[in-house]
């Protein structure tokens, strides 16, 4: 009799493990059923005598990341509290309670779980980003034509062609040495290991010296880019560009207007077109404002410790006018240059033949970037890919040149 | 030697970790325990000097085990980390088996390539027997290492096991006690987690690092380690901070202190010491510039309170 009333809640308190980690599931985070596994053993190795320990002996299992910490915070509550299950567990778990009949209701609580979690679904799916609009004035386009246009000033038909360039570009070789040994034909560095298994395939008779050399990579690439109004056709059609780029390197991807968020994971996605969807799905901010000091300071505190590894090439995407404090910009823009490799800044503002870096903002952040370069259209990317396959500024991009000319 | 046995429930974690001055919170204990009782490696994450480190350190301590530490490096690799065939040896034993006329080629490969000329690194180390019992194994600042290195740690992580290609699979009996820490100076990768327990080790709360200081540096008066955990906690609550300081530096700071004599702090002092606990110049500029006396005021009224 007693054995079955404690097994009883042990299965009941698999399947709410299991209920409560798909919850955490469609909440976004990633649990798979291999740590479903892990959290059943876990619980039933720590048992159940404490809220607190139950809870920590789900956060061990469940959770993987500390920007996963509230939200398990958030479903925990919801999905345990409510309906007094976890007491209930406790009771029926801990040997002199008396059998009770009263039977934790699973069904109504993560139904109302999920309509709480669907009704947020909805809410989002509301919000539809903007679209691009652009005038269809110009109606034939010569592959010469489309190389030099602006992006902002495309048709839709443009952009659906220059999506396509952008894909078949051929992109950059550039390559860093890394401490790693790869096997190598010829070089300084003798291979033992190798050398001695050759020669044993001969019978130890001979050696041939194998040889290895240092292993080279890419070097990685952040991107920040600028999603306020004025900026946001350039952003589109260059996160196109970066979603190529990814294929052959680390990029880690931020977009940036009133706030700065990461779409490093969208952007993985196979189909360009369903990264990009992704990507606004997550921005709440496109074509807003920008608040690029803000939206800085937050990059260099909270993520460029994290992903600034491995020397990365910055690429910053803004056209740098910023109406607050300069001070807080330059401050800033010095930080994020001492933290990389190489920071190009891609403005599009230099499309136009007389500018000058007069703005404030911009003559705030010129003096901490290793290039200066436009973006405006489909020749320019193909200018920074050739940049990026060699090292070091032209006089061309140089940012002094246009300090000096101000 | 009998083998120390793990503790048998989270409450006997916490008392082990108390036992060997380590003063740790329940949750830190739990995910500890689970670690220990499902043998699972443990993955502790957090800002630097927040006690990751420790944690290894008085656990081997604690359990009477051996530690093996493999410090992460870029470039770090299965030579350096795992196992390393001892090339010299090899050679001279090719040389002999040549002089006595050997011949058969596939019986020289397994002498050259037996595990005599094996040389064992800390992941093959950390799988050996151990009268103790099954060592500590620390991967420290796994960030450190560049991305390609993690590959090499996951069958060692999952399985508790090593494949040499030219031997076979050697296996532990009993699975070390496997602890990670990082820095998170990068994400590690999904299928390295996946395989351990989690836990962000955080900044302690005032009321604990209190008893951390009066227990690592016994020196300090309740005064002073009232006022010096306040000062810190304050420092830590400003937002714009580059980097908080950490336990070892508010330990270091109060090592600092008492060893000029301070009873209390005072504004000279501590724009001196500063550099103990801020480690960046921006940061040192800022707290000097506008807020030491502030937050000065705001420890002194607050351990005033207290006491």
């Amino acid at each position: 009799m007693i054995a079955t009333e404690t097994a009883d809640p042990g299965g009941k308190l698999v399947d709410n493990v299991v209920h409560f980690a798909r919850l955490l599931r469609s909440a976004g985070m990633p649990v798979g059923p291999a740590r479903v596994v892990d959290a059943v053993q876990a619980v039933e190795a720590a048992g159940i005598s404490r809220r607190d320990d139950f809870y920590w002996t789900l956060h061990a299992t469940l959770v993987s990341r500390r920007e996963h910490d509230v939200v398990f915070q958030e479903a925990f509550e919801q999905f345990w509290r409510p309906r007094g299950l976890l007491e209930k567990m406790i009771e029926l778990m801990s040997p002199v309670a008396p059998p009770r009949d009263t039977e934790p209701k699973a069904k109504a609580g993560s139904l109302r779980v999920a309509q709480a979690l669907n009704a947020g679904r909805e809410r989002t799916s509301e919000t539809e980003r903007p679209e691009i609009e652009i005038d269809a004035r110009q109606t034939v386009s010569g592959s010469e034509v489309l190389q030099q246009k602006d992006f902002a000033q495309m048709s839709a038909d443009e952009i659906a062609a220059a999506k396509v360039a952008l894909r078949s570009l051929v992109l950059p070789l550039d390559t860093v040495k890394t401490r790693r040994f790869v096997p190598a034909g010829r070089g300084r560095r003798i291979d033992m290991r190798r050398s001695i298994r050759q020669s044993l395939r001969g019978g130890g008779q001979s050696m041939t010296l194998a040889f290895k050399k240092r292993a080279e990579v890419a070097p990685p690439i952040v991107a920040l880019f600028d999603i306020s109004g004025s900026m946001s056709p350039y952003s589109r059609l260059l996160l196109h560009f970066l979603h190529a780029l990814g294929e052959r390197r680390r990029v880690t991807t931020f977009l940036f207007g009133t706030r700065l968020t990461n779409v490093t994971r969208q952007l993985r996605m196979k189909d360009p077109d369903e990264a990009l969807a992704a990507c606004a799905g997550s921005v709440e901010d496109w074509s807003g404002g920008t608040r690029i000091a803000a939206a800085l300071k937050d990059f260099n505190k909270k993520w460029s410790r994290r992903v600034m590894h491995g020397g990365p090439i910055v690429l910053l995407v803004t056209d740098g006018l910023e109406r607050e404090s300069d001070e807080d910009l330059a401050h800033e823009m010095d930080r994020l240059h001492r933290s990389c490799r190489r920071l190009v800044w891609l403005n599009p503002l230099l499309r136009y033949d007389r500018f000058e870096a007069k703005a404030r903002g911009i003559r705030a952040m010129l003096p901490h970037v290793d290039e200066f370069r436009s973006i405006h259209s489909l020749d320019t990317i193909a200018d920074l890919v050739e940049a990026l396959g060699r090292d070091g500024s032209t006089a061309e991009t140089d940012p002094r040149k246009w300090i000096r000319a101000a | 030697m009998t083998m120390t046995p793990v503790p048998g429930s989270i409450d006997d974690t916490l008392a082990l970790l108390k036992a060997a001055d380590y003063v740790a919170d329940r949750p830190l204990a739990t995910v500890l325990y689970l670690a220990l009782k499902m043998q699972r490696p443990l993955f502790l994450e957090g800002e630097a000097g927040v006690g990751k480190t420790e944690i290894a350190k008085v656990l081997a301590a604690g359990l009477n085990r051996k530690l093996i530490r493999l410090q992460c490096y870029e470039g770090l690799d299965v030579s350096t980390a795992v196992y390393e065939w001892n090339y010299p040896a090899q050679m001279v034993e090719i040389r002999i088996a040549e002089a006595a006329g050997q011949t058969d080629r596939s019986e020289l490969a397994s002498d050259i390539f037996s595990e005599r000329f094996l040389v064992k690194r800390p992941v093959l180390e950390a799988l050996e027997p151990d009268l103790a019992g099954p060592p500590v194994l620390l991967i420290d600042e796994l960030d450190r290492a560049d991305e390609a290195f993690e590959a090499f740690l996951l069958e060692v992580l999952s399985d508790s096991q090593v494949t040499i290609p030219e031997i076979g699979t050697i296996r532990a009996d009993a699975p070390p006690i496997v602890i990670i820490t990082t820095n998170r100076t990068r994400e590690i990768h999904d299928a390295l987690k996946r395989r351990c327990l989690y836990h962000w080790v955080d900044y302690p709360s005032a009321e604990r690092e209190l008893d951390i200081v009066h227990l690592k540096v016994p020196g300090a008066g309740a005064a002073l380690a009232q006022e010096v955990v306040a000062f810190v906690q304050a420092l830590r609550a400003q937002e714009d901070l580059f980097k908080a300081p950490g336990v070892a530096e508010t330990l270091d700071w109060a090592t600092a202190l008492c060893e000029l004599d301070q009873i209390a702090l005072d504004p000279a002092t501590v724009a001196d010491t500063l550099g103990v606990l801020l480690k960046y110049q921006d940061d040192i500029a800022r707290v000097q510039a506008s807020e030491l006396t502030k937050l000065l005021d705001q420890t002194k009224t607050k351990t005033a309170a207290k006491l």
